[in-house]
């Protein structure tokens, strides 16, 4: 039986040391109308040959495209020695470092990591993660929340985050009666309108800022910052953490002088050397300022030393969490993302700060030049004219979703669909080229985008361009 | 030797990264980065030596055997993992086609069928991404019930006094109050007090069954009458799961809404502390009110449930609908074990348990509750050892790493004194137990021999006893160059 270690004689011995005349005697304290007899609508067991060959068809089945859709998840180079150290077993295996002395590799990874994390947004603190940067937005609005003095209840949210987040947010909190109020993106820029934010009325907890935002576009972060702290409200900062390596840091957004950057800083750290992985697991990020630690969600590592005065580490501040304070705790989370931690830690480390900087550029300029190419393709045209990261809205001239299945008939997923998110975007796609197209990927997109724009002109609607099979 | 502290400026990974990437002169100079972040500067040897060495400095079920109550630490089968990082599995976009992913799908479809079958509940969702994750959806999906019936004056949630920190924490983030009740001599939930707490104001009950004592609670169908009869919920906290597998579900009992921990039952990972896998079932009347995305085949189409599918859901919990690489591994495990090897894991869980209670009880242990019949774990308390020798269950803990084995659960469930939590599992062998019982042994010795010995433990492992008031009180949870 898979896994299972015991033969006759093993059982025999143990059942006698009991006293039990059978292992089902050991369940005698359950009420006998209880027990089901079974799961005899479950499979019989499978060898790992056969489940092997059952996965790697299944696998085999779904293939491989080539993929120019972001929209919060991103293909990245990971290095080999990645995950080949995460799936070491004396890691993955591991339990949550509850003590210290048996697991201080875990423990000093995650002070590295809260060191990296911290540096990379510009704060002073960071925790040891959440599980995805949308559920790190969502503990964010209940941390500022908490932070807020006036007992504040409402947050403001652009309507340039990314709806998921906005969707985890909502599921989170509205049981604590807080608030999300949405302000409207400007429709030529794809970012915050200041006016319509100055229009907004009341008191807030807190700001979210997005950088880049869900239409990759670049925000006014300095300028967002100040206003939210002209008006007595914490700026939260939902960022890609790879953009990082390029763009200011949360940590010294707003005009010099003016304000001290943004309060907490969240995003999903699936960038760093997180496979795709049809969504997770990923992990979420929080770092923050040193005023704010004790009011963050999730583990912390702290530094200590030992008995003989040697430099170790330990998890701290567990007097916020669960297992202590119950139902005054800041957060239910008892755990971290720690696999995913650990390979963004190697990653990190691998890439370094230059690394992770042409990793950031070559991103950039990949989605430059799939956007100047696309754009030549007559029936496309640019939606907002900011500056952007990796990530830019096309409108096409024609049915997205045709054009979609089209494209993927050709081995292309050609971008995510704005219009179930967006209805005013029905005809929208938010497209992606990172580090890892080359241009003749790029020129492939071009290719059969033009084509199938072409033979669909013209056309009568509802009748599929010939690429569709 | 931290990482920052092997780095020397201008070293790097060449390997790694994109060679002579342009700069980004159509971006607003204003919006650039100035000072690069603090990564260390190191090429790809220094990366994996450093990493490879820490691994070592962890104990891991690969490496120890890690009796650690209540958090089901067993093998965790190496094809679980490399079936789920098939390169197809691992490259897929989380917002690609449906049709682009159906081998994927399928099998998350197969899995959420297969939790179905093993609880007794009516509806699955594998949404949550963690134990308490799934808490937080059950009692939102409690509240969502009572709040689309308009019985909105349910305001309470009860707890056993030895329940998981979680459940009370879960219950105050969905905005309950939380009522806590005492358990009896013999362990089980005092029926007494739980019938004076149930009112018009009871939301639900949590239960953790086989409870965080080790026993199962006898009277289990009357508890759920009670909660019932008062018009709660009954919420099942699946952390013990392991220890009924396929011979009592939830369902049967009588619960509404249970959440799994596939970390533990399913054996995926526990990797460090995360990620983990918290799916949700329920009964028939709280299927409306289920987390998205969930699997639904439409005459073997397989496509995720979005809003429009389930109106009164209580909502996403995750970006993209949950860790499914952690899913993709319990799918693996439990088309391994197939029916009749869930079966055999609760078996070989409660022998390997009772056996071990045994053991230790002749060898002069002391066990929490020596009448009743270990599930898959059991309490010991060193109380008296504590009184007579000054040894805590905390140094007799830090000793026994030492020997090498990880400590059992420490100071929880926090009614018993002194106490150590052990759960063996299915997967350790006699000779394992055997050899823990000598050590367990050993340290009792020693703790009456040579008190220093143990009180400064561990002797033996990468760092000595860890300060962890000066670690709260002089908070250093950054590296900065000196």
């Amino acid at each position: 039986m898979p896994f299972i270690p015991h033969t006759e004689s093993d059982i025999a011995a143990m059942l006698a040391s009991i006293g039990a005349s059978s292992t089902d005697a050991l369940f005698d304290e359950i009420p006998t109308d209880l027990n089901c007899g079974g799961l005899p609508g479950i499979p019989d067991g499978l060898s790992e040959m056969h489940v092997s060959r059952l996965m790697n068809q299944r696998a085999v089945q779904d293939g491989f495209f080539s993929n120019f859709i972001g929209a919060g998840a991103y293909e990245h180079h990971i290095p080999a020695a990645v995950w080949q150290i995460v799936t070491r077993g004396e890691f993955y295996s591991a339990y949550t470092p509850y003590q210290a002395e048996a697991s201080q590799g875990t423990l000093q990874l995650l002070y590295e990591y809260q060191t990296m994390m911290a540096s990379l947004t510009g704060l002073d603190v960071s925790n040891a993660s959440l599980y995805d940067g949308a559920s790190a937005l969502a503990e964010a609005v209940l941390m500022a929340v908490r932070a807020n003095k006036a007992g504040c209840r409402r947050v403001l949210v652009p309507a340039s985050v990314h709806p998921r987040y906005l969707a985890v947010t909502r599921t989170t909190v509205k049981n604590q009666n807080i608030e999300l109020v949405s302000v409207p993106f400007d429709r030529t820029t794809g970012i915050a309108d200041l006016a319509a934010l100055d229009a907004v009325t009341g008191d807030f907890a807190a700001l979210v800022i997005p950088q880049p935002n869900f239409f990759g576009a670049l925000e006014p972060v300095d300028a967002l910052t100040d206003w939210a702290h002209a008006h007595n409200m914490l700026a939260i900062a939902v960022v890609n953490p790879l953009a990082l390596a390029l763009l200011k840091p949360p940590g010294q957004w707003g005009e010099a002088g003016k304000s001290q950057g943004a309060d907490i800083c969240v995003g999903d750290g699936q960038p760093l050397g997180v496979p795709m992985s049809s969504g997770g697991p990923y992990f979420g990020f929080m770092t923050t300022r040193q005023s704010l630690v004790r009011q963050m969600p999730g583990r912390i590592v702290g530094r200590t030393v030992d008995l003989d005065g040697q430099p170790g580490f330990a998890l701290t501040l567990q007097a916020r969490e669960q297992h202590i304070r119950r139902s005054k705790a800041t957060s239910n989370i008892c755990t971290n993302q720690g696999l995913l931690v650990t390979a963004a830690t190697i990653h990190m480390s691998l890439l370094g700060p230059e690394g992770l900087k042409s990793v950031a550029l070559e991103s950039h300029a990949k989605t430059r030049a799939l956007l100047e190419k696309l754009l030549a393709v007559p029936g496309v045209e640019r939606v907002f004219n900011s500056p952007f990261f990796h990530e830019a809205v096309i409108r096409v001239s024609t049915s997205v979703d045709d054009v979609l299945r089209a494209l993927r008939a050709q081995g292309i997923l050609g971008g995510h669909a704005l219009g179930g998110d967006y209805p005013e975007l029905a005809d929208c796609i938010l497209v992606c080229a990172t580090e890892t197209k080359t241009d003749e990927d790029l020129e492939h997109y071009r290719q059969q985008l033009q084509r199938i724009l072409s033979r669909r002109n013209g056309r009568e609607p509802g009748v599929p361009p010939c690429a569709y099979k | 030797m931290l990482i920052f502290e092997h780095a020397h400026p201008g070293r790097r990974a060449h390997a790694q990264a994109p060679y002579n990437a342009p700069a980004a002169d159509d971006l607003p100079a204003d919006m650039l980065r100035q000072t690069p972040p603090l990564l260390p500067e190191t090429s790809e040897l220094d990366v994996v030596r450093h990493y490879t060495g820490l691994s070592q400095k962890n104990f891991s079920i690969d490496t120890q055997f890690y009796p650690l109550g209540s958090c089901t630490m067993k093998y965790n089968p190496r094809a679980c993992n490399s079936l789920a990082m098939l390169p197809q599995f691992l490259g897929r976009h989380p917002l690609a086609d449906e049709s682009t992913g159906q081998g994927f799908l399928v099998s998350m479809y197969e899995l959420q069928e297969m939790l179905k079958e093993v609880t007794g509940m009516a509806g699955v969702s594998m949404a949550p991404m963690a134990g308490a994750h799934g808490e937080f959806a059950g009692v939102a999906m409690i509240r969502a019930y009572h709040d689309a019936r308009g019985d909105t004056a349910r305001r309470e949630i009860i707890v056993p006094d030895a329940a998981h920190g979680t459940n009370p924490a879960t219950a105050t983030m969905c905005g309950y109050v939380v009522k806590e009740i005492p358990t009896d001599r013999q362990g089980n939930v005092d029926l007494e007090a739980l019938k004076a707490a149930v009112g018009p104001q009871t939301a639900g009950l949590m239960l953790t069954n086989p409870s965080t004592l080790g026993v199962f609670e006898k009277t289990i169908v009357e508890i759920q009458k009670i909660v019932h009869a008062a018009g709660g919920l009954s919420y099942y906290d699946g952390a013990n799961l392991n220890a009924i597998l396929g011979r009592v579900r939830p369902g049967d009992m009588g619960f509404d809404v249970i959440h799994m921990n596939l970390h533990k039952t399913f054996s995926t990972p526990h990797g460090g502390g995360g990620p983990g896998a918290g799916p949700v079932g329920v009964s028939e009347r709280l299927i409306p009110f289920l987390p998205i995305p969930y699997v639904i085949n439409e005459r073997d189409f397989y496509r995720w449930a979005v809003e429009a599918d389930v109106p009164q859901s209580i909502g996403r919990m995750s970006a993209f609908g949950g860790n499914m690489g952690v899913l993709l591994r319990a799918y693996v495990y439990a088309r391994m074990l197939g029916g009749r090897g869930m079966q055999r894991v609760a078996e070989f869980a409660a022998l390997n348990a009772n056996y071990l209670a045994v053991e230790l009880k002749t060898a002069g242990f002391e066990l929490a509750f020596p009448e009743r019949r270990a599930s898959h774990e059991f309490i010991v308390t060193l109380k008296k050892l504590k009184d007579e020798t000054g040894i805590s269950a905390m140094d007799f803990a830090k000793r026994l790493l030492d020997y090498g084995f990880h400590a059992p659960t420490t100071y929880f469930p926090m009614l018993v004194p002194e106490c150590l939590l052990i759960e063996p599992t299915e997967t350790e062998s006699k000779e394992t137990l055997d050899a823990f019982v000598q050590a367990m042994i050993a340290v009792k010795r020693e703790a009456e021999s040579q008190p220093d010995l143990v009180k400064t433990a561990p002797h033996k492992l990468p760092s000595r006893r860890l300060d962890d008031v000066k670690a709260a009180r002089e908070l250093d949870l950054v590296w900065k160059a000196a």
